[in-house]
C-alpha cells in the first residue's frame, strides 16, 4: 500500500516533467495493449476501454517541453496546449498511441484534429461533435448515433467487436473510479485542511495515465490516507476555482495558490475525467445510457452550453454550496472559452457581492511570483478588510 | 454601360479612408479603380431598406427580431414568419468598416472581456449594452436568440452572452460538424438538424401567434435556391482571364444581400442584375484593375477596418483574387448545392451541415483552396490570418506548409484582424506583400526567359 505522501513524492516530478512518461512506462507491463489518447475536455473513455484498449489523457506536455516545431503551425495567439500537443506528436512522444480523439470544445482544438490527421496519417484520429442543444428530445439519439459511429472506429483499432456487456463492464469500473474521485473532492470541500489541492490534483491526474484496474487501487490507498487525517484548519480563505477545465496549470502554481492563503473548496481541473455527478446506469442500452448521461448527469463546463440555466448561475451556486468566500478564475492564456466565461462570471459575481480574482496561466510558465503576490494581496484584502 | 470609377467600400457607401502614399518601388501603375454600376447602387438601396427595417423594429416596435449567425442559417424559416433576421456579425462588420468599432470593443474589455477574445463579439456586445444606435441602423432587441451553431464555437459563447445580458429566449440549433472522412453528413446528422428546425418552427409559431404557411416557406426556399444558383454563376465568371471582378474584395459587396436578403425578392433581383453586369464585363474583357498580372486565391476574412488600404496593397501589383474561402462562410453554392423547395427543411439542413465553409473541417478547406487554385488558374495563395477568428486561423501555419511543400504553390501568410483596428500594421503588411509579389515577379521573369530559350 502506497500512502498519499509517497504517491505525491513519486509522481509530482514526472507530472511536471512529462506526464505521458507515466503512461508510456505503464504500457511496458502491457506490451500488447493498445492505447488511445484523449484530448480534453471530456471523452467517453468507456467506449475505448470496452474494446480492451486503454484511454490515456493527452492533457498537455507538462511544464518543461520546449516548443520547437508546433509554433510554425499554430500562431502566437493560440493557447499552449494546442501547440504542446502537436509538439508531442512531431517529436515522437505520442508514438506509443494507437489513436487519438479530439472534441468540439473550441475552434483551435477542432483544427488541431485536422492538423493531426494530415501530419500523422498512420494514426487513428477521431473527432467527436458533442451536442450543444440540451433541450431537444432528439439530442440523445444524435449522441447515441455519434457514439455508435465511434464504437465502430474503435472496434477497428481494437481488432475486435465491442459488445454491450463489454461496455457495461467498462461503465461499472469507471463509475467506481468517478465515485471515489467524487469522494476525494467531497472530503476536500468538507475539510480542506485534510487534503491539499496539489495532492488531490496529483491523485486525480494519475487517473488519466493508467488503466482503471490499476488506478482504483492507488486511489483507494490515497483515500485511506485522507480519511485518517485530522488536521487543524488554517487561517485561509475558502475559494472555488474555475476556468482550468482544459489546459492544466503547473503544479507549482496550484501549490502557490494554497500557500498564498487559499483553500480550494472545488475546482474544475481535469473535469472531463470526473464528468458525472452520479453513476451512469449499467442496465439497459449502455450506449444510450452513456449518451443520456452527457445530457442529464454531467457537470457544467466552459465548453458545454446548456441553455436550461444561465451559465454564471452554476458558478454562483457552487460558491454558495461549498461555503466559499470568493471565486478564483484561473484561465489558460488564449483560452477563448474560459476568457469568455470570465466576462459572464465577473458580472454575476459582482452582482452577488462575491469577491473574485482573475489570473491567467500557461502550462509552460515557470515564474510564479507574480501570481502568488496577486493571490496573497487578494487574500489579505479579504482576511483583514 | 460600364463605368470605372473610384470604388466605394464593400458593404457601405459612407466610408472614406485616407489615400495612402504611393510606393516608390511599385512595378506597375494602377489606378485605384473598381467597378461601380447598377449592382453597386442596387446593393446600397436594398441594404438601406434592410437596415431601415431594423431601425423601425427597434424604434417603433414593428416586427419581431430573430438574432442569427451568418454561417449556414435557416433564414428561410424566419422570413416565412415575417420575423426580422438580425445578424450580430453584420453589426460588428458594419461598425468596423465605418471605423466605429474600437470604442465598443474597449467598452466590452472594460467589463471583463479579454484582449484575446474575438473582437466581433466584443464590438457587438459593446453596442448591445448601450442604446444599440449606429450610423447604419438601430438594432432591435431580440424576440428570439437563435444560435445556429455552425462550426464556430465562439458563436455559442456570443449568443450565450447576449442571452445573459438581456435575459432573452435562446435556442441552440446544434449542427454537427463535418467530421467523417467522406466529408458528408450522416443520415443521423441530417435527421437531428431537421428535428431541431421543426422545434424552431414551433418556437416561431408561439412567438408570432401564426401557424407556419408551408407554401410560403417553399416559395422562399425556391428563391434561396435561385439566388444561390445566380451567385454560383457569378463566381464561376472569375475563371475568365481577366477576371471580371475581384472574388474577395468585390465578393464581399455581394455577400451582404446574399446573407441579409437571401429568400427575398430584393435579394433575387440583386443577383439577377449582378450576373448580367458581370457577364457584360466578361464579354468586354474588363477586369477590376487596368491590368491583371497575378491571379491569387485568398484564405481568411478581410481586415474590415482597413479594407481599402488592404485591397490597394494587392492592386498595385496587378493582383486579383479569383477565389476566396471567406466568400463561402455563409454558403458554398459554386460546387452544385441548391436549396430545394420540395424538401425545404432537409435542404436548409443540408446547407447548414455541408454547404458552407464554416462547418467543414480544416482539411476540407485545404481541398477547397486546392480546387480553386486549379480550376480558377491561380498563381498563388494568400493566407490572411486574423486573431479574432480562430476557426479560420488556428493552424494556418500547417496550411502554408501543405501548400508550399506538398503542392508547390507560392503562399504568403500575413496577420491582422477582422475587426480590431489595433492589429493592423500597415507598414509590415505592405512589406510582406511587396516582398511576396517581387518574388513572384522574379519567378515570372525567369520562367519567361526560359520559355524564350534564354538563360535565367
Amino acid at each position: 500500500m502506497t500512502n498519499l505522501e509517497e504517491l505525491v513524492s513519486l509522481y509530482r516530478e514526472p507530472l511536471e516533467n512529462s506526464p505521458l512518461d507515466i503512461a508510456r512506462e505503464r504500457k511496458k507491463s502491457h506490451p500488447d495493449s493498445k492505447w488511445v489518447g484523449c484530448y480534453p475536455v471530456y471523452t467517453p473513455i468507456e467506449l475505448i476501454h470496452a474494446g480492451g484498449m486503454i484511454p490515456v489523457g493527452v492533457i498537455g506536455a507538462g511544464n518543461r517541453l520546449e516548443i520547437a516545431h508546433a509554433d510554425s503551425r499554430f500562431q502566437s495567439f493560440v493557447c499552449s496546449i494546442v501547440k504542446s500537443t502537436l509538439e508531442l506528436g512531431l517529436t515522437g512522444l505520442l508514438d506509443f498511441l494507437n489513436g487519438i480523439v479530439f472534441h468540439s470544445i473550441c475552434d483551435p482544438a477542432r483544427n488541431l484534429g485536422s492538423v493531426f490527421k494530415r501530419n500523422f496519417p498512420n494514426l487513428m484520429v477521431e473527432y467527436i461533435h458533442f451536442p450543444q442543444n440540451m433541450t431537444s428530445p432528439h439530442t440523445v439519439n444524435y449522441l447515441a448515433a455519434e457514439y455508435h459511429r465511434l464504437k465502430a472506429v474503435y472496434e477497428e483499432v481494437a481488432g475486435r467487436a465491442i459488445t454491450d456487456d463489454d461496455l457495461r463492464r467498462s461503465l461499472a469500473i469507471y463509475n467506481e473510479q468517478r465515485r471515489l474521485l467524487r469522494e476525494l473532492y467531497a472530503i476536500r470541500a468538507d475539510k480542506p485542511q485534510n487534503v491539499s489541492a496539489v495532492e488531490s490534483y496529483i491523485v486525480t491526474r494519475l487517473a488519466t495515465l493508467m488503466p482503471p484496474e490499476e488506478y482504483i487501487g492507488i486511489l483507494n490507498d490515497a483515500l485511506a490516507t485522507v480519511r485518517r487525517r485530522n488536521e487543524k484548519p488554517k487561517d485561509r480563505i475558502k475559494v472555488v476555482l474555475e476556468g482550468s477545465f482544459c489546459e492544466q496549470p503547473p503544479i507549482e502554481l496550484i501549490d502557490g495558490l494554497e500557500a498564498a492563503g487559499c483553500y480550494l473548496m472545488d475546482d474544475d481541473f481535469l473535469t472531463g475525467w470526473r464528468f458525472f455527478i452520479e453513476d451512469i446506469p449499467v442496465e439497459g442500452d449502455p450506449v444510450h445510457n452513456l449518451a443520456e448521461a452527457y445530457l442529464r448527469r454531467s457537470v457544467y463546463s466552459g465548453v458545454k452550453h446548456d441553455t436550461r440555466e444561465r451559465k454564471s448561475k452554476h458558478l454562483i451556486d457552487r460558491v454558495k454550496e461549498t461555503g466559499a468566500a470568493a471565486a478564483l478564475i484561473l484561465s489558460a492564456k488564449f483560452c477563448e472559452p474560459a476568457l469568455f466565461d470570465y466576462a459572464l462570471y465577473r458580472r454575476a459575481l459582482e452582482k452577488e457581492g462575491i469577491p473574485h480574482l482573475f489570473l491567467e496561466f500557461e502550462e509552460k510558465m515557470w515564474i510564479f511570483d507574480k501570481a502568488r503576490t496577486e493571490v496573497e494581496t487578494f487574500v489579505e484584502s479579504m482576511l483583514f478588510d | 454601360m460600364i463605368v470605372l470609377v473610384a470604388r466605394d467600400e464593400a458593404m457601405t457607401s459612407t466610408n472614406h479612408e485616407h489615400e495612402h502614399e504611393v510606393n516608390m518601388a511599385e512595378p506597375i501603375k494602377t489606378e485605384k479603380t473598381s467597378y461601380q454600376g447598377q449592382m453597386h447602387l442596387l446593393q446600397k438601396e436594398i441594404m438601406g431598406r434592410y437596415f431601415d427595417q431594423l431601425t423601425r423594429a427597434a424604434e417603433k416596435g414593428e416586427g419581431k427580431a430573430a438574432y442569427m449567425l451568418i454561417s449556414g442559417n435557416p433564414v428561410e424559416i424566419v422570413h416565412a414568419f415575417d420575423m426580422i433576421p438580425v445578424y450580430p456579425e453584420i453589426n460588428a462588420l458594419q461598425l468596423a468598416v465605418k471605423k466605429a468599432a474600437l470604442p465598443f470593443i474597449l467598452k466590452a474589455e472594460e467589463i471583463g472581456y479579454s484582449m484575446d477574445n474575438c473582437a466581433y463579439v466584443k464590438a457587438d456586445i459593446g453596442l448591445f449594452l448601450g442604446d444599440r444606435k449606429t450610423a447604419f441602423a438601430t438594432i432591435p432587441l431580440p424576440s428570439l436568440i437563435l444560435c445556429n451553431y455552425v462550426g464556430c464555437n465562439v458563436y455559442l459563447q456570443w449568443f450565450e452572452h447576449l442571452a445573459e445580458h438581456c435575459d432573452g429566449e435562446i435556442y441552440n440549433l446544434d449542427v454537427p460538424f463535418l467530421r467523417d472522412p467522406s466529408g458528408v453528413p450522416s443520415k443521423e446528422d441530417v435527421e437531428y438538424v431537421v428535428r431541431q428546425l421543426e422545434e424552431v418552427i414551433e418556437i416561431c409559431e408561439r412567438l408570432t401567434g401564426k401557424k407556419l404557411d408551408w407554401a410560403k416557406l417553399k416559395k422562399i426556399v425556391a428563391i434561396s435556391g435561385e439566388t444561390g444558383e445566380l451567385w454560383s454563376k457569378i463566381k464561376a465568371l472569375t475563371k475568365h482571364v481577366p477576371s471580371p471582378f475581384d472574388n474577395y474584395f468585390d465578393s464581399v459587396t455581394m455577400m451582404a444581400p446574399l446573407y441579409c436578403l437571401r429568400g427575398t425578392e430584393d435579394g433575387l433581383r440583386f443577383f439577377e442584375t449582378a450576373l448580367k453586369e458581370m457577364e457584360e464585363k466578361v464579354r468586354l474583357g474588363i477586369g477590376p484593375l487596368p491590368e491583371e498580372r497575378y491571379r491569387f486565391v485568398i484564405e481568411g476574412p478581410p481586415p474590415w477596418p482597413y479594407l481599402r488600404t488592404f485591397r490597394d496593397m494587392f492592386a498595385k501589383w496587378g493582383a486579383v483574387a479569383v477565389a476566396s474561402t471567406y466568400s463561402t462562410v455563409g454558403g458554398i453554392w459554386e460546387f452544385g448545392f441548391k436549396h430545394d423547395p420540395n424538401h425545404p427543411l432537409e435542404s436548409i439542413a443540408q446547407h447548414m451541415l455541408q454547404w458552407n465553409v464554416t462547418n467543414r473541417n480544416f482539411l476540407q478547406r485545404y481541398e477547397q483552396i486546392a480546387r480553386y487554385i486549379k480550376e480558377w488558374s491561380a498563381d498563388a495563395l494568400v493566407i490572411h490570418s486574423v486573431k479574432s477568428c480562430r476557426l479560420f486561423s488556428a493552424g494556418q501555419g500547417d496550411m502554408r506548409e501543405y501548400f508550399t511543400k506538398e503542392l508547390g504553390v507560392p503562399t504568403l501568410l500575413i496577420e491582422s484582424d477582422i475587426e480590431d483596428p489595433r492589429y493592423f500594421s500597415e507598414a509590415q503588411l505592405k512589406n510582406r506583400i511587396d516582398a511576396f509579389f517581387e518574388s513572384l515577379e522574379h519567378r515570372k521573369l525567369v520562367r519567361d526567359k526560359q520559355a524564350a530559350g534564354g538563360n535565367a
